[in-house]
């Protein structure tokens, strides 16, 4: 049903995204929760800076990554010469800049709803004698899930169609980090290449659709679960 | 017996209380909504800080402004049963009971399960979910969960306000029960005479965040006539 090439793109962006989405989440809810719960100097600070994947032009954060992760950049270089990891080119590079690109999104609906949940339930946990990690592994977290839930499944839909940031930072190679957005462009790139393109299209908008699905129906078990 | 001595100023709103409680039993904490009542409870469970002062339990210090103590909320050992019984919705009624329980120690544990439950009548309800008891039951199962730390000071803010005449009716046999069960001291906040003339060993009115007079539950309401009701 899928040739080679498309069976590659798409389990090549399915292992990033997943990859990106695992790598993002822990940060994400911990951003998120921060945000969505404290007040301290330097706080607007740092939601500009959760948010500047967002509104920056993908192509500057590739860039970015470029600077800070390519193998002579500051952190790049440090990765390389004690861990021998190579980011830049390489899928492993791909998934962290579709995460990056992700980031936002993810803390902007966990946060929602860490600030919809009602901080007298942590307050009633510690009165029965939860010290705060406890609080947040048997309260915070079961309770933020729904949030997180839709947050992680905008985040894998986010990384899934991640280009600019991929393209700049990981560039197009074939199996390693042509991923389905990247292989839909170089077929539009290619003369004759309109039939495979449109196969890659309807691809991208079946695994889409899955997704959602999928969500919707955790979702509901999960809301279920939480109210009975 | 609870002993506390506390000021705390918030905006514009200042505390200022010593008191100290009777040694078993109920002492009801009364006066108007905006009197204080409320913060009182949260700086003696820990949950806000007091500016100045001293609260101790049963001899134990849980905060001395001076000597830098302040023990944090889960080592105080004080049960608290809030206004709107925060159970948490997605645990069951047994998940809730057993929520503080499962915490503590074997050793320290003074009430078992049973016996809350059976005091507490809710032996019909530990499957349930939150969500779906009535406004009464909630209430018996926050008192419950909070008994099942074996607390050595149960605190209580309007247990019953938010509950329409027919539940209150129905709890009330229930903090009845606590008092003379239970041999712990209990701060019961409220604003409705009725319940206090019912439940208090001894009364504190409290006003702009002051204690106005302490007296025995029987001075506290004097009926018109003299006459006892």
């Amino acid at each position: 049903m899928l040739t080679p090439l498309e069976k590659e793109a798409l389990e090549l962006s399915i292992r990033v995204s997943a990859l990106a989405l695992a790598g993002i989440l822990p940060p994400g809810i911990l951003a998120a929760w921060v945000l969505g719960r404290y007040r301290f100097p330097g706080k607007t600070l740092l939601d500009g800076f959760v948010h500047l994947p967002l509104v920056l032009p993908p192509v500057v954060t590739g860039y970015l990554l470029l600077v800070f992760l390519g193998r002579r950049g500051v952190l790049g270089s440090f990765l390389y010469d004690t861990l021998g990891i190579t980011l830049a080119f390489s899928w492993k590079g791909a998934a962290v800049a579709s995460g990056v690109m992700a980031f936002p999104l993810l803390v902007r609906a966990v946060r929602l709803s860490v600030e919809s949940l009602d901080a007298g339930l942590e307050s009633a946990a510690r009165t029965l004698g939860a010290g705060p990690v406890r609080v947040f592994f048997t309260i915070t977290l079961p309770l933020i899930s729904p949030g997180i839930l839709t947050g992680a499944l905008l985040a894998f839909a986010r990384s899934l169609g991640e280009f600019g940031a991929t393209i700049t930072f990981a560039s197009n190679i074939p199996g390693e980090t042509r991923t389905l957005p990247i292989a839909l462009y170089s077929l539009i790139q290619t003369p004759e290449g309109e039939t495979a393109a449109a196969r890659l299209c309807v691809i991208s908008i079946v695994v889409s659709l899955a997704a959602l699905a999928a969500s919707d129906i955790l979702s509901k078990k999960l809301t279920r679960r939480l109210r009975g | 017996m609870l002993r506390v001595d506390l000021e705390k100023r918030l905006c514009d709103f200042r505390l200022s209380l010593e008191f100290q409680s009777v040694e078993s039993g109920i002492t009801a904490l009364f006066g108007p909504s905006g009197s204080g009542k409320t913060t009182v409870l949260n700086l003696i469970a820990g949950l806000v800080r007091p500016d100045r002062g001293r609260i101790s339990v049963n001899g134990r210090v849980l905060f001395d402004a001076e000597k830098k103590i302040d023990l944090k909320p889960e080592e105080r050992r004080i049960g608290y049963v809030f206004q709107e019984g925060r159970l948490f919705p997605h645990l069951s009624v047994k998940g809730n009971l057993l929520y503080g329980l499962r915490i503590l120690p074997e050793g320290e544990r003074r009430l078992r399960p049973r016996e809350v439950i059976d005091l507490m009548g809710i032996g019909r309800l530990l499957d349930r979910r939150p969500y779906s008891l009535s406004g009464g039951e909630k209430q018996r199962v926050a008192i419950g969960r909070a008994l099942l730390t074996s607390p050595r000071l149960l605190l209580m803010d309007e247990p019953l306000a938010s509950l329409d005449p027919e539940r209150k009716k129905e709890v009330l046999p229930f903090l009845a029960g606590l008092r003379s069960e239970l041999h712990l001291p209990i701060l019961y906040v409220s604003h409705a005479p009725d319940e206090v003339k019912r439940l208090a060993d001894r009364v504190l009115f409290v006003a702009h965040g002051r204690l106005v007079k302490d007296v025995p539950a029987e001075e506290a309401f004097p009926s018109p006539n003299g006459a006892p009701c």
